[in-house]
């Protein structure tokens, strides 16, 4: 945490009932939810959830387990339809798409529980991430034509760029699924980037790793940001990490938003203590 | 820097598989027009051939898509009946029988897309279930349509006879040199990959934002396009078709070869393809007991290495090449040899 320095940034908001980082604020902003909701049966897991995120915004969604996190991006990334409301994605309605529409859109993401092609080696599950970033067709592939040889090898370049992200060029042989489990969180990012994304969303990427690893984690999350200036949304249950790199953060409690704001307003409102730590009067 | 496991040059990796496949058909091919092999083993080659493109086209849907369709044996009788009445219909050119094939393997290819994008909707079980349906209806249609409709299209139970021999040695093995070239390219491009990542992880692929109906009906199709290839070549080698032949046995048959060749390697596929289909002609005598026989050892197998005698190996004469080539420049190779067969999974192996 002492290595890291967050330069200030002040919110604004902006039509919607959202915040998003000064710098941003010309542009539209990469996402807009407002209302989302979902109902699984009679049990409401995420009820109007409202966010915005800024072009090149880091945006932390915090809460209790089983909050409601994970399935704001499902949502996000259609895994499930809403029930209601409506998802703007660089200014587009997503409503009726599925997951592969709004990825070609421009969202990659991670999951909790890591979902890697465990079988495959570290650079096919990168290639699978660039698979629309390449375009030669069918017949290409099965006549070797010149157009699948350029193609993959300007793929293969690629992926060894985007695995020196996080120094994983070496591994590139490696299968996925032999890999040490923060390298597989690793490998996850790299795979999501693959695809391009204008909004990347990290489901618990430093879960399972060390201090050392987190912090190093931490300083590559900002420099992909920097380096493709894309947006960045995270959830994460390491506060050092949240409150370190988070300009936006959004508190999730029972499926619904408890507080918004920058990591100081986080840090000193009390239903986020609240819901972390529970009422004073029901711990007595 | 990345570990370059591969010293030989891609174009000429192909050509050294060419010029070897080639030299292998044309020594075998000498044998039989020579007469040293005799009729009969020239009979039972084409049908381990047939067999071959048979368990490496299954193996595109099991091994490779992760499905676990049962009717393969479905694809084969409409590609084998299509050929069949091609022949009959228009025999004695040269170009007949290949066009016959191409025929055969189109149709089965309908047909795959036909009750693929229904059964492809499903999952595990149920793909299963509707697939064997699918195999069982076929054969009670080839039995069927004539009486029904009028026609004399398939004869019923007695089925199509005098149907012109001409599959031979090389145009059998030409085509399962075709199939195999064409599964490998495909799975050893973008579009073989999207295919995989349907196997590993469903929800990460479409997250990948790989459009994985489209990806497993293409493996579905090419899967039967083959099977239909390989019907067309059975009907010309053994001149007589009956639905019989195409059922639910015949399905379990090939599923087998795949499974204990080891699901997801092309080379199980043509190994035990091979082996179960030479084994029975080897051993008339004992024929009755092939059923008993596949069972046994599918049971063993499956105790002792639950993922088949490859597990997802790839045999690749080139990799065996580049081993060797290091080996001899100064031993970097050695030590390493199993260790470099796993690494090597996978990956490029021509
Ligand atoms: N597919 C589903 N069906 C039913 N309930 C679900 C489903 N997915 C999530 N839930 C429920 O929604 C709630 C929120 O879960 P989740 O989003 O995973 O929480 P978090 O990620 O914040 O820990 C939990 O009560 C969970 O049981
Ligand atoms: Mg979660």
């Amino acid at each position: 945490m002492s290595r890291f320095q967050r330069e200030p940034v002040k919110l604004v908001p902006v039509p919607s009932p959202n915040f998003i980082p000064e710098r941003d604020v010309d542009k539209t902003p990469i996402l807009e939810v407002s209302h989302l909701g979902i109902d699984f049966g009679g049990l409401t897991a995420v009820d109007d959830f409202n966010m915005a995120i800024g072009r090149t915004e880091i945006a932390g969604l915090i809460g209790p387990n089983g909050a409601g996190k994970t399935t704001v991006f499902n949502l996000l990334t259609k895994v499930y339809q809403p029930t209601r409301g409506t998802i703007m994605l660089d200014g587009r309605d997503t409503a009726g798409m599925n997951t592969i529409q709004v990825n070609k859109l421009g969202i990659a993401r991670t999951f909790q529980n890591i979902r890697l092609f465990k079988a495959l080696s570290v650079m096919d599950n990168v290639l699978i991430g660039l698979h629309n970033e390449m375009d030669y067709h069918l017949p290409s592939a099965v006549f070797r034509f010149p157009s699948y040889w350029r193609s993959e090898k300007i793929a293969k370049g690629r992926a060894l760029e985007l695995l020196s992200i996080f120094d994983m060029q070496d591994l590139a042989d490696a299968k996925a699924g032999s890999l040490p489990y923060g390298a597989q969180r690793r490998l996850e990012i790299v795979r999501a980037l693959g695809t391009n994304p204008s909004l990347l969303l990290l489901d618990e990427p430093a879960a399972g790793m060390n201090p050392s690893e987190t912090t190093e984690l931490m300083e590559n999350i900002q420099k992909i940001r920097d380096t493709f200036k894309i947006a960045i949304m995270l959830i994460e249950h390491d506060m050092s990490l949240v409150m370190g790199i988070c300009e936006g953060i959004g508190v999730l409690n029972y499926g619904k938003v408890i507080a918004k704001g920058t990591p100081e307003d986080i840090q000193s409102n009390p239903q986020v203590i609240e819901a972390y730590l529970g009422k004073k009067k029901e711990a007595n | 820097m990345i570990k370059k496991s591969t010293i030989i040059p891609m174009p000429l990796r192909y050509l050294i598989n060419i010029v070897l496949f080639a030299a292998f058909l044309f020594v075998m091919n000498t044998l039989i027009t020579g007469g040293t092999i005799s009729k009969y083993y020239s009979g039972v080659i084409s049908s381990i051939g047939i067999s071959i493109i048979l368990a490496v086209s299954l193996n595109m849907a099991t091994g490779y898509l992760g499905q676990l369709p049962l009717g393969h044996a479905g694809f084969m009788a409409v590609g084998a009946y299509t050929s069949a009445l091609i022949m009959k219909a228009a025999a004695g050119s040269l170009i007949t029988f290949p066009l016959a094939l191409l025929a055969g393997g189109l149709v089965a290819a309908l047909f795959g897309i036909l009750i693929g994008i229904p059964a492809l909707k499903l999952k595990g079980d149920y793909l299963a279930i509707l697939t064997l349906g699918f195999g069982q209806i076929i054969m009670v249609v080839l039995l069927n349509i004539d009486d029904v409709l009028g026609f004399k299209l398939t004869r019923g139970a007695a089925g199509l006879q005098k149907i012109p021999k001409t599959t031979t040695f090389l145009i059998t093995f030409i085509c399962v040199g075709i199939t195999c070239f064409v599964i490998h390219t495909i799975m050893k491009s973008r579009h073989g990959r999207a295919i995989l990542s349907i196997r590993e992880n469903e929800i990460a692929a479409e997250s990948c934002g790989i459009n994985t109906t489209y990806y497993k009906t293409l493996g579905f199709v090419v899967s039967a396009f083959f099977a239909g290839v390989a019907g067309g070549l059975y009907a010309g080698n053994i001149g007589i078709l009956n639905p019989s032949a195409f059922g639910f046995m015949k399905s379990i048959e090939i599923l087998v070869m795949v499974v204990l060749g080891g699901m997801g390697s092309m080379f199980g596929s043509v190994l035990s393809g091979g082996v179960l289909t030479a084994l029975p002609e080897l051993l008339r005598d004992f024929d009755k007991y092939r059923m008993v026989v596949y069972s046994l050892v599918l049971v063993v197998v499956m105790i002792f290495k639950p993922t088949g005698l490859m597990g997802t190996y790839d045999f690749s004469l080139n990799g065996l090449l580049d081993k060797l080539i290091l080996r001899l420049k100064g031993g970097k190779g050695d030590g390493g040899g199993k260790a470099v067969l796993v690494e090597k999974e996978g990956k490029a192996n021509e």
